[in-house]
């Protein structure tokens, strides 16, 4: 059986789920792998539930979209509770403990970060916390380089934010 | 002027509706009139800044229709033209869609199928236009529609689209659909040397003596275009082979859109395309396209982990229909299962050619496409 490893992102409208999932999925391809990203969101453009897809494969990628997913990201609670059924047993979580209420019993390994708050005292917004996401998301699953994820995060923010974004991702992955 | 690469070549990590926009440009399109619409806009806004990088011209018209209408008229003054829409846009174009078939004017139409009738779902895939891509405008005619299933195929069937297109000078549809165009994929685009580009039969017979209509063996007539010193007359009335209205006569009638026909219909074998997956010794065929062929594959190779002898038939041009793929396969087959987004369309088509061989539809409409699961079920009741 191939190797396919399934990323769900999860979190509301207007915290860049879908942009995180586009920059990883940009850094997957860079390193020559088979990547698939999808994205769903509410009519709405903000506050609805926002989720960002990544599927990576050693093989060609059939169906598009997850099912069980081996790593998940929750970037608020209403992304939790929605998507946790979806991890697998043996999975990774990767909670923003700031927009989450409380931790589920469960028996995945958890890994709970600050990353709003962090985000906040850095720069007085929480605009950057989906950069920061990535950097720890980057440091635990070493599935790209840190090098590579730098590489097309400059590719794909705005040249006026691109400092501030990079100073995120970097502080993301000292953050675990 | 900016002077940016025309080809990207290199490998790219893109959405479908843009790798569709690269396609056009590195077929030779230079110019786009369209209504942005949901889940074609990408198409529309990355025209908007690529036209103009390559000199080519971008429009956004007041509507759908004449959007189709400036297609055919650039398309005409000699360029290689395209729009993009979805299904609610390409219903407001099917009359002109029609002028083009008659006018036999090169020009490619991309529909980004989303949940339909009406304003429908704009943000979530169907299948549900494949019947209107072939029959949408009046009267009678044959054209040419072509099904991606993956981001790469975005950017190769566009520019197959476009080459069919000066071919046969017909309209050539790119159908995809919101998965496919929205989806972000790894997309390698070669070098322009590399890319194979048709250009339509240019006029040489001196201008007094130039028939418009005229057609050569292969049914298709060479095209003068306009400002290229030839004075003709283009109709969408019944016309001769010069151009002009012919409205009462039948053999004029008769003549003329049998040609329309049967220059798609005659040359049928050497514009269907078709993928063949472990067809040989299948007993049970899974006919499905666009992104639904992607979970039928898994579906496929998950029957044959489990000792069921399970194929797939993908047909990449859905217009003309690949009849005798389907025809022979089911002379060697038990059964055909075939899972749309719709309530059936091309599962007609697959019946027709099928004749005695069981076909089983699957439906699906308003959601995510077929789970490889679910083909997998069909797959395993009807083998």
């Amino acid at each position: 059986m191939a190797k396919k490893i399934e990323i769900i992102i999860g979190g509301s409208g207007g915290q860049g789920v879908v942009l995180a999932g586009q920059i990883l999925g940009r850094a997957l391809a860079y390193e020559g792998k088979n990547v698939l990203q999808t994205q769903s969101y509410g009519a709405e453009a903000r506050g609805s539930l926002a989720r960002s897809e990544v599927i990576i494969s050693d093989d060609k990628i059939g169906f598009p979209a997850v099912r069980k997913c081996d790593i998940l990201v929750a970037m608020n609670h209403e992304a939790l509770n929605a998507y946790l059924n979806q991890l697998k047993d043996d999975g990774i979580l990767i909670i923003d403990e700031t927009n989450v209420r409380e931790t589920p019993k469960t028996k995945v390994k958890v890994y709970k970060i600050p990353i709003t708050e962090t985000c906040r005292k850095m720069f007085g917004e929480a605009t950057y916390a989906n950069m920061m996401m990535l950097g720890a998301l980057t440091k635990i699953t070493k599935l790209v380089s840190s090098k590579t994820m730098e590489k097309a995060i400059r590719e794909v923010v705005p040249t006026k934010t691109l400092n501030a974004n990079l100073k995120a991702f970097e502080k993301g992955q000292e953050l675990i | 002027m900016n002077q940016k690469r025309v080809i990207l070549e290199g490998s790219h990590f893109m959405n479908g509706d843009i790798a569709c926009a690269e396609g056009a440009i590195a077929a030779g399109c230079r110019f786009f009139a369209g209504y942005p619409i949901t889940p074609a806009t990408e198409i529309a806004e990355h025209l908007a800044q690529r036209m103009l990088e390559v000199g080519g011209i971008y429009v956004q018209m007041e509507d759908e229709i004449a959007s189709m209408a400036a297609v055919i008229g650039a398309s005409y003054a000699g360029l290689k033209a395209m729009t993009a829409t979805s299904g609610p846009g390409f219903s407001l174009m099917q009359e002109n869609i029609g002028l083009a078939v008659m006018t036999e004017a090169p020009c490619v139409i991309v529909d980004v199928m989303r949940g339909g009738p009406s304003t429908g779902q704009p943000t979530l895939p169907g299948q549900q236009d494949v019947m209107q891509a072939k029959w949408g405008s009046h009267g009678d005619y044959e054209i040419i529609a072509l099904a991606p299933s993956s981001v790469q195929e975005m950017f190769n069937l566009t520019i197959e689209a476009f080459n069919l297109s000066e071919t046969y000078r017909v309209p050539a549809i790119v159908l995809a659909d919101e998965v496919v165009g929205h989806m972000w994929e790894k997309v390698a685009i070669p070098p322009a040397q590399k890319i194979k580009i048709v250009n339509r039969k240019k006029a040489n017979a001196p201008s007094e003596a130039y028939a418009p209509f005229m057609p050569d063996d292969d049914l298709v007539p060479p095209m003068a275009c306009f400002g290229e010193g030839y004075s003709f007359h283009a109709t969408g009335l019944t016309h001769d082979e010069h151009g002009y209205p012919q409205t009462s006569s039948s053999e004029v009638q008769q003549k003329l859109v049998k040609r329309l026909c049967d220059k798609i219909r005659k040359n049928a074998d050497k514009i269907v395309r078709v993928e063949e997956v472990l067809l040989s010794d299948a007993d049970i065929v899974v006919v499905a396209y666009g992104i639904v062929a992607r979970a039928a594959l898994s579906a496929v190779r998950k029957a044959r982990a489990e000792g069921i002898k399970a194929g797939l038939l993908r047909p990449i041009t859905l217009w003309p229909f690949p009849e005798n793929h389907v025809a022979k396969i089911a002379q060697q087959t038990k059964a055909i299962v075939v899972p749309e987004m719709n309530c059936g369309q091309l599962v007609r088509e697959v019946e027709r050619a099928a004749k005695e061989t069981p076909v089983t539809f699957l439906s699906k409409l308003g959601e995510e496409p077929h789970t490889p699961m679910e083909i997998f079920e069909a797959i395993r009741r009807n083998s």
